[in-house]
């Protein structure tokens, strides 16, 4: 295994994290007061609780979500797209280096990156809510899990996109509605029965309610199946990356 | 001397359609400063990029120092070293930190000493804090240079590294290619600048339309193809040549003060003795007399404009 690639590419990657370290912080945090301002105290004050969590705790690990989503898929899709933009990924391309050598670097680095995020994130809820964490263990677990995979999906993103408008379509228009569909401020059984049937094809409702159910031990499905969703869906990202270095699709003509 | 990389009946076909290698064959030897000549689209920088792995060939097979590029790519990359025709770097990271990340990427372990020894000799050593994009375009060639070097590979490809340079920096990237050829790295050039190939090469390969037309050495092919021409300067102008001199294929300039002879210098009998006799004895008086060897650049345009 090339060690010395992995650790070049990682610590390149967090380096550009570092040097953008206020926007990086600064745009999750501010936007992740301003929900807990607004549903957290302005609604969430008029708002019951649920199931024995109050509102603003309550809506906690659906924003964490959020943002781990939405970081991860940014994060690692303009990782590998600015060198293919720029024309210095045939240094990378021309490397010793094989593609799962190359996931580890880019993709681990844009999870690190998320999983920083979303952690100050959880501080700054703190500030706002009182916050107890019944499972931390399975909590970080499935905040490792989410990050990984979806940064793999940002990675995927990241090497199909040919413009800077492509590499911005699927997460405004399939994941940031996804995210907000997929339980991030109610649970599911407050919707309408037919609802409820079509949000159970939204993968987000299994990540948030697993996720979910690490803090409070509430869930709307078992943590079992959610588990087993997001391990579904890292598999599947790892087979179209595989694919992808393998066929050369959009990195090798 | 054996090959250090061996081509073999190598083709690349676009999705487009477009084919940009027909069944290249072609042995690179061990130390040796091959260059690739061609116009624009022949086919020089998609028979670089195979080689290296950023385009994947159509079929046909290449080795380096006898592994398989596609079956052994970890032992040929890191056998190779690549400076690509663009001035292809990040942005915001400094020339150290670029070429350690290239270091890196190739497995290396980190070696301070060596980039300082590196940057010295590419006259990078004042630039080594400042980022890519504060420097010039010949500082930004010196770094992918610095680039492709500092893994210490033992073959490196130079794809047209002195296109849209200045003079002096193409001097001194000369000499730089002398210095690692003598330190045993074997080097594959592809330019269209033929004084680049008659300085520097030991052998010239001419590509064009995705075909090698030939392989050479540089000297041979000159020698081989080469045409000699000798101008006979007259004192005085003559309106016509003269009909004993019809013996010898003979241009008259314009001004009739001048005849030009081509003639095969590979000959034993190149009749150049006899036509001098011939022009004295039909009362033309001499001037002044000149020989001219034809360029690598004349016998490129010929080979290219035959396949056209």
């Amino acid at each position: 295994m090339n060690i010395y690639a992995i650790r070049v590419i990682y610590k390149y990657e967090m380096l550009r994290f570092r040097n953008t370290l206020m926007q990086s912080f600064a745009s999750p945090v501010i936007s992740t007061a301003l929900y807990f301002v607004v549903f957290g105290s302005a609604i969430g004050s008029r708002i019951e609780t649920i199931n024995g969590v109050s509102y603003g705790t309550f809506i906690v690990p659906g924003l964490m979500m959020l943002t781990l989503l939405t970081q991860s898929i940014s994060n690692a899709s303009f990782g590998i797209f600015f060198p293919k933009f720029t024309g210095t990924i045939y240094e990378v391309m021309s490397a010793p280096i094989s593609f799962f050598e190359i996931l580890i670097g880019y993709v681990g680095a844009a999870a690190t990156k998320s999983m920083i995020i979303g952690l100050v994130i959880l501080g700054t809820a703190g500030f706002f809510v009182p916050l107890n964490i019944a499972h931390p263990v399975w909590m970080m677990g499935f905040l490792i899990l989410t990050c990984i995979s979806f940064s793999l999906f940002g990675f995927i993103i990241g090497l199909w996109a040919t413009n800077f408008e492509k590499l911005q379509l699927i997460p405004m228009l399939v994941i940031t509605p996804l995210v907000f569909l997929g339980g991030s401020f109610y649970t599911i059984d407050m919707l309408p029965p037919a609802w409820q049937t079509v949000t159970l094809f939204n993968p987000v409702v299994y990540l948030i309610s697993g996720f979910r159910w690490s803090f409070f031990e509430v869930s709307d499905v078992s943590v079992a199946l959610s588990l087993f969703m997001v391990l579904v869906f890292l598999i599947l990202c790892l087979v179209v990356v595989w694919w992808m270095f393998k066929t050369g699709y959009r990195l090798k003509r | 001397m054996s090959a250090i990389v061996s081509i073999s009946n190598l083709s690349k076909t676009y999705a487009d359609g477009h084919q940009a290698l027909k069944n290249i064959s072609l042995d690179i030897e061990y130390g040796e400063i091959i260059a690739l000549l061609g116009p624009n689209g022949a086919g020089k920088t998609t028979l670089i990029s195979t080689i290296c792995g950023i385009v994947n060939a159509s079929s046909g097979t290449v080795t380096v120092d006898g592994y398989d590029i596609v079956e052994d790519y970890r032992v040929t990359r890191s056998l190779i070293g690549l400076v690509p025709q663009e001035l292809t770097l990040g942005s915001f990271d400094t020339v150290t930190e670029t070429l350690c990340f290239s270091r890196g990427l190739f497995g290396k372990k980190p070696a301070p000493a060596l980039i300082e020894q590196l940057l010295k000799d590419l006259s990078l050593w004042n630039k080594k804090d400042n980022e890519l994009m504060s420097l010039s375009g010949g500082m930004k060639r010196r770094v992918l240079i610095g680039k492709a070097l500092v893994h210490e590979p033992r073959v490196l490809f130079l794809d047209e590294p002195t296109a849209g340079v200045d003079v002096e920096l193409r001097k001194d990237m000369w000499a730089l290619v002398r210095r690692l050829r003598e330190s045993g790295v074997t080097i594959v050039l592809t330019t269209h600048y033929i004084e680049e190939a008659e300085e520097i090469a030991d052998r010239v390969g001419v590509i064009n339309n995705g075909e090698l037309l030939l392989v050479d050495d540089k000297q041979a092919l000159m020698q081989k193809l080469g045409k000699k021409q000798m101008v006979v300067e007259l004192k005085d102008a003559i309106s016509e040549i003269p009909h004993v001199l019809s013996e010898w294929v003979l241009e008259l300039s314009t001004d009739g003060q001048q005849l030009t002879y081509t003639y095969d210098p590979r000959n034993l009998h190149t009749g150049i003795a006899s036509l001098l006799r011939a022009i004295s004895d039909a009362g033309l008086l001499l001037k002044d007399i000149q020989t001219t060897q034809s360029s690598l650049e004349d016998i490129f345009v010929d080979l290219v404009k035959k396949k056209i």
